[in-house]
């Protein structure tokens, strides 16, 4: 029944084509169910399926229809959409999906080895028992050289570059073992470790099989870098006609033509036209900009109101989002020499591994046992002591823990974006989208039944921020709208119509200084309807949660001093306004110098560099793509609280996974004297490797409800 | 003794076709959207779920 919609070349005589799209609102049963049935009533679409996990629907279709009509198509049943341009099968899938193979390989191998060992330890002797370790030796050989390959590769890479990690120690205990028991096989010898290089394999790899789940889990639904920048301009030629050009197709000196409601692809100067911008993921400012003849414009922007022509002085790689990417990329860099916790424990724990392993076989040789025992033993140190709890210490917990902040909305990209949440002490919030909701919220309380019905009924037909902001506000009232007839919308003035004989508008207001408003004109009766962007209901009672955890906050905005100053005193908090996204970066920057550890909040495309720098950050989900990429985790709904509850949880996890630690070593210290006296058979090794790992898996559970407080 | 001989091969036979399901089912995208296939229980229209596709 869930056999994904295979892309049917067979159909030759219509060639289809498949595009993808990422629809964050689908929540429920009823949500699939309205996309699979009604897209395909629609001509030329034969299919949809909807993939609930990524948040994605793929749409088989006639060539005929293009991207915007399916859009539009998705936004008619109720949902916003975004096409995902990248190869569906990323390279993150690819590595989990091999990990799960192997890890199906090995627990294969696991349990026939088992079924063989144990016979041979409830008493099979003589000729059983040879031919019983030649079964498990035909079984585990390629199980090994399989399911190891993941552990092999990386250990090479590491060595090769002459660094160690945590796959150096594991590569050399299961190859030590599988070579001493095809030995011990061959001479017709009494022990085989095969049970136990397979088992340890299994127990890794589920650790790493979980690592990727993680990953992959909230990576699916974000989307492709820079969808807010304007993808191609209408180039208008010397002779007045206009044609489609790509964004890296266009050249300074060219004059574009924006229609209302579009994004700009470059930055240039206005030429001709009056409107407003939205330049909010280019400053945090909530407030459309207006703009006139001789303003500079840059990419990114949003055209509100009025076709504007515009001459490009920037184009591509030059433009000011293009600078942001950049720096926000080599923002970024100093975070990928981060190093996480279960390699900084191996670089510790191999050596001294190592060494005992070494002591254990020359002790041995002086106290003339001869160099098989000597080598049986100090490989049974190998084995007793290889990571196998350890391998499983940090993902079992880390998985624990984003399953259930996932619960809660927020989503961790990775294990070592937990580590790096643990750690930060001081938190920095941008102001627009992220303390407040970043969108306005309009007022209507004012407004009678009539005026409710009119008023939504003009709203719906236009895409202004202003009119989708009062539409929803509306529609949350459950308002029914009016029949609006002749409706007209005059860039820059409003929108009029008529009701019932009346000439109706919403409008400008004629005073300006009313900051975001809209008058509603029904015949000679006029209502202004104000708009505000509210702090997070929750917003106090997160910072308090912060404090508690003992992390300082304040404000770090690119919104002008006015109003970031009016949000910092209703919080309590210190804050930095008008900071460029350089300054915000240089902020970041000072603060690590001094030794903090901060964690960046934001959501704008000028957070980017700030949330690529902070040693940890976090994003909501209405941040610009951009943002979303560089921050290791975003939250989801109109609480700020999940960022506490990550900081909070995040602790706890690493509480956890020192617990976790403590316990392997204190089990090593037990188990290490019977290896280094040559006690340890492979069926006490056996029971010990998995009685540590279930302890650290049980552990690790405990994590489970720590979101729920 | 020769019981073994049996029982060996259909014990090998039978965790052979259960990797061979695993396998199977992971190419065949049985677990790409796991909690889709949780919610599509839900939903109550006949005939409805089958791939037209």
């Amino acid at each position: 029944m869930n056999a994904p919609a295979p892309v049917t070349a067979e159909d030759s005589e219509r060639p289809l084509i498949s595009t993808r799209f990422t629809v964050p609102g689908m929540r429920c049963a009823g949500c699939i169910a309205k996309i699979e049935r009604e897209l395909p009533k629609l001509q030329g679409i034969t299919a949809a399926r909807a993939n609930f996990s990524a948040k994605r629907v793929a749409i088989q279709h006639d060539p005929s229809v293009d991207e915007t009509r399916l859009l539009e198509a998705l936004r008619a049943l109720g949902f916003e959409a975004e096409p995902v341009a990248e190869n569906p099968l990323g390279r993150e899938t690819e590595e989990r999906k091999r990990l799960t193979r192997a890890l199906g390989v090995a627990g294969f191998g696991m349990m026939n080895v088992m079924l063989l060992s144990v016979s041979v330890w409830a008493g099979a002797e003589g000729a059983t028992r040879d031919l019983f370790h030649w079964l498990s030796a035909l079984i585990a050989l390629p199980v090994i050289a399989y399911s190891g390959r993941p552990f092999f590769s990386s250990a090479w890479m590491a060595l090769s570059h002459r660094r160690t990690n945590m796959d150096v120690p594991i590569s050399i205990g299961v190859i030590l073992a599988t070579a001493l028991s095809l030995y011990e096989t061959i001479d017709g010898g009494g022990h085989a470790y095969f049970e136990s290089a397979v088992m340890l394999l299994f127990f890794l790899l589920a650790g790493r099989a979980l690592d990727a789940v993680m990953r992959d889990r909230t990576r699916a639904g974000i989307g492709a870098l820079l969808g807010r920048m304007g993808k191609s301009a209408s180039v208008i030629a010397p002779d007045g006609s206009t044609r489609r050009v790509a964004a890296h197709e266009l050249e300074p000196g060219m004059l574009v033509l924006v229609a209302a409601g579009e994004a700009l692809a470059a930055d240039g100067e206005i030429q001709d036209g009056t409107s407003a911008l939205d330049n909010a993921m280019l400053t945090g400012e909530s407030m459309p900009e207006s703009a006139g003849p001789g303003s500079i414009v840059h990419a990114g922007a949003i055209n509100l109101s009025a076709p504007l022509r515009i001459r490009l002085t920037h184009v591509a790689e030059d433009t000011a989002l293009a600078e942001i990417a950049r720096l926000m990329d080599e923002a970024g860099q100093s975070r990928s020499s981060y190093v996480r916790i279960a390699d900084r424990a191996s670089r510790l724990y191999a050596p001294v591994v190592h060494s005992l392993a070494a002591l254990a076989f020359v002790g041995w040789m002086i106290a003339g046992a001869g160099w098989h025992q000597s080598l049986v033993i100090a490989i049974a140190v190998l084995i007793i002591t290889c990571p196998c709890a350890m391998g499983l210490a940090v993902p079992a917990a880390q998985v624990v823990a984003s399953g259930a902040l996932l619960r809660r909305g927020l989503l961790v990209k990775d294990g070592s974006a937990l580590e790096r949440l643990a750690e930060c002490d001081v938190a920095l919030f941008d102001k627009t989208g992220t303390l407040t909701l970043g969108e306005p919220r309009a007022d209507i309380s004012g407004l009678d039944t009539t005026a409710r019905a009119v008023a939504l009924g003009l709203a719906q037909a236009s895409r202004h921020p202003l009119s989708r902001g009062l539409a929803a506000a509306l529609l949350r009232e459950d308002v029914e709208p009016a029949m609006i007839e002749d409706v007209r919308e005059v860039s820059g003035q409003g929108l009029t119509g008529r009701w019932q004989g009346l000439t109706v508008a919403l409008e400008r207001p004629d005073d300006a200084r009313q900051g975001l408003a809209t008058r509603l004109r029904i015949g000679l009766e006029a209502n202004t309807i104000t708009f505000a962007d509210p702090l997070r209901a929750d917003a106090s009672e997160t910072l308090a949660a912060l404090t508690q955890e003992g992390m300082a906050a304040s404000i770090l905005s690119g919104d002008r001093t006015g109003p970031v100053e009016a949000v910092a005193r209703e919080l309590g908090l210190d804050a930095e306004a008008e900071a460029s996204p350089q300054a915000k970066l240089a902020t970041l920057e000072a603060l690590k110098a001094q030794g903090f550890r901060p964690l960046m909040v934001g959501d704008g495309l000028n957070d980017g560099p700030a949330l690529a720098a902070a040693h940890a950050s976090i994003a909501p989900g209405t941040a610009s793509d951009a943002s979303q990429q560089a921050a290791d985790a975003v939250f989801i709904g109109e609480k700020l609280m999940p960022v506490a509850l990550a900081v909070r949880v995040a602790r706890a996890t690493m509480r956890i996974v020192r617990e976790n630690f403590a316990f392997s070593i204190a089990y090593n210290v037990l188990a290490v004297p019977l290896a280094l006296f040559g006690l340890i058979t492979p069926l006490i090794a056996a029971i010990a490797m998995s009685l540590s790992s279930l302890v650290v898996v049980a552990n690790s559970l405990r994590l489970a409800r720590s979101a729920d407080r | 003794m020769t019981g073994l001989a049996f029982l060996i091969p259909i014990a090998l036979g039978m965790g052979l076709l259960g990797l061979a399901a695993f396998f199977w089912s992971m190419k065949n995208g049985q677990y790409d959207d796991m909690d889709g296939a949780a919610t599509r229980i839900l939903i109550d229209d006949d005939g409805f779920g089958e791939d037209e596709a």
